[in-house]
């Protein structure tokens, strides 16, 4: 192997290695029996006693049902509104507040949070005295908020997608007489169901995640497992949070492992698709 | 029929555009016109945006929030203390996530979806959580300092917690995998029959890389740093559970004055200070961004 070949490759390893290692070292810690968290008690350990303190905790466990359904309402309503947006921006030409809508769209993924939070904020309180709604700040007004960060990443994932397609598909069908909606539920859509699920579940990530947006726009009494975990270690390690974080981990790492041997599937049965159309055509 | 289909396009950008406007737009127009009122003790908390005399509206203009902020000297240095975190962490980011791109993009393409699920994977668990593991590792009897006083490396513990370096630990390994991908999907598309000619040429490889595969990456380099450097400008969570008590950054400033002091037209003040200084960097991303949507179409 050539030897800046050799290099990037150590430089890779190494990268990844520090990718790991702290959350390696969350799983491993905890098993660990002692309360101070990163000193190993070889006599008691490992046990699974955090993750018994962790499933009897009553405020956890309600701030994460709370943040599922936030999650579960911002990533659906984000993939409709995100969806529309990807069409509008790649398939429908030059209209009227194109630029409008597509400076705002990415606008989001980029903005500092504290800044989106406060305005947020703001507008609800603006809305309150304006017009009576919301009264106050809530669940509410929390999927709300993510709704409107989340509908930027589906759009950019879906648009992408439909980037990558050229538009003969659609035009034939056109061309067949077909209606509009017609060519978008048979056409367009299955083409870009791939994006809308992979766009609805990082909406569903980045809902479940948000701390500091939340922060701005919950109230008393609608706090997000984020903002639980939050109070929980500004003041320090709690070895329960490692447990909440394995459990996390473990989670998200099945998921991926399963949807990335999906996709591998679906590719090669893709590819032997085309192979045996190919071969009968000659 | 062309009339329902001219709706339909109407309802398709419509629908997203209002609901952006409303939550998007108007919101900033808001904290626009707030950080040019003054703070007084009511629900809300600032005096009235608009006022009516004589039948005609009347904005009352404060600079009070502006003129606090450039009066205190906390507030300039967390300002240029944030613009130096973020500079210093984009630059490690793109000195340690370019040789990662590069060799991921070089990689077999058997290997490929494995190297780059491995980059996003933590991306996908919790952002707050992993700022927290490092806590565990930094601190005088984190997991770094106990294996290095076992080793018998040092003899105190080092503190590491706290720190600025804490801080571009912290950033560096949260916003890594967003340097790291669009500069893979920069890297990926590279023709090796370049570097072939210019090896047979007889350039070295030092010099190959940079006549032909730097200038190519700048798109990636500049759409990776960006991604790192905007967030990070306002970065609020890391800063508090890694950073100096002793230095705030803009984003926790911000965050305080809401909070905290409850001075509703500072915070806003704060959030247009930060924006005057990102916009120009928000609206060259979107320009990048637009430009390599192009180039796929």
């Amino acid at each position: 192997m050539k030897p800046q070949g050799l290099l990037t490759r150590i430089a890779l390893a190494l990268g990844l290695v520090f990718l790991y290692v702290p959350i390696v070292s969350m799983i491993v810690f905890s098993f660990n029996n002692s309360r101070l968290v990163t000193v190993w008690d070889a006599a008691h350990s490992p046990t699974l006693k955090w993750y018994g303190v962790l499933l009897h905790n009553e405020q956890i466990l309600t701030a994460a049902w709370l943040s599922i359904r936030i999650a579960l309402t911002a990533a659906s309503a984000a993939v409709v509104l995100g969806t529309l947006a990807g069409v509008a921006l790649a398939r429908l030409g030059a209209f009227r507040g194109r630029l409008l809508l597509a400076g705002m769209v990415t606008a989001p993924i980029v903005m500092p949070e504290v800044i989106t939070g406060l305005s947020l904020l703001l507008l609800f309180v603006a809305l309150g005295q304006l017009i009576g709604w919301p009264k106050g700040v809530g669940a509410v007004t929390i999927a709300l908020a993510h709704i409107t960060f989340c509908m930027a990443y589906v759009t950019v994932v879906v648009q992408s997608r439909l980037a990558g397609f050229d538009e003969s598909l659609e035009e034939a069908a056109m061309d067949l007489g077909a209606r509009p909606l017609k060519v978008f539920f048979r056409i367009t859509l299955p083409l870009i169901l791939p994006a809308i699920a992979s766009g609805w579940l990082l909406a569903f990530t980045l809902s479940w995640d948000d701390l500091v947006i939340t922060q701005f726009v919950a109230g008393p009494g609608s706090s997000t497992l984020p903002m639980v975990v939050f109070s929980k270690v500004r003041f320090g390690v709690t070895p329960d949070v490692n447990a909440l974080a394995t459990i996390l981990v473990l989670l998200v790492a099945t998921g991926i492992a399963i949807s990335t041997v999906w996709m591998g599937y679906q590719q090669r049965r893709r590819e032997r698709d085309l192979q045996l159309a190919a071969a009968a055509n000659l | 029929m062309r009339l329902s289909q001219a709706m339909g396009r109407r309802l398709i950008a419509g629908v997203p555009t209002l609901w952006l406007l409303v939550l998007f737009l108007i919101p900033f127009l808001i904290v626009f016109r707030i950080s040019f009122s003054e703070v007084r003790l009511a629900i809300p908390p600032y005096t009235p945006l608009l006022s009516w005399h004589h039948g005609a509206p009347h904005f009352e203009v404060h600079w009070s929030a502006y003129s606090f902020l450039f009066t205190d000297p906390m507030y300039v240095s967390s300002y240029l203390y944030s613009l130096k975190v973020a500079a210093v962490s984009t630059v490690c980011c793109l000195l340690i996530g370019y040789p990662m791109a590069y060799a991921i993009a070089r990689s077999g393409a058997a290997t490929r979806p494995l190297l780059l699920m491995l980059i996003v994977l933590p991306f996908w668990t919790s952002f707050l959580l992993r700022v927290y593991a490092w806590i565990g590792l930094l601190k005088n009897n984190g997991v770094i300092n106990n294996v290095l006083l076992s080793l018998g490396v040092i003899h105190h513990p080092l503190a590491l917690l706290q720190t600025d370096f804490a801080v571009y630990i912290g950033i560096v390994y949260s916003y890594l995998p967003f340097m790291i991908l669009p500069l893979y999907a920069n890297l990926e598309k590279h023709d090796p029959a370049l570097l072939e000619a210019a090896a047979d040429l007889g350039a070295r490889p030092a010099r190959a890389f940079a006549a032909i595969t730097l200038p190519q990456s700048i798109p990636g380099i500049a759409a990776g740093s960006l991604l790192v450097f905007i967030p990070a400008v306002g970065e609020y969570v890391i800063p508090t559970l890694l950073g100096r008590p002793d230095q705030l950054m803009i984003g926790r400033v911000l965050s305080d004055e809401f909070f905290e002091n409850r001075d509703w037209p500072v915070a806003s003040a704060v959030a247009i200070l930060i924006l005057l200084l990102l916009i120009v960097p928000i609206l060259l991303f979107q320009r990048l961004e637009r430009r390599q949507l192009e180039a796929a179409q």
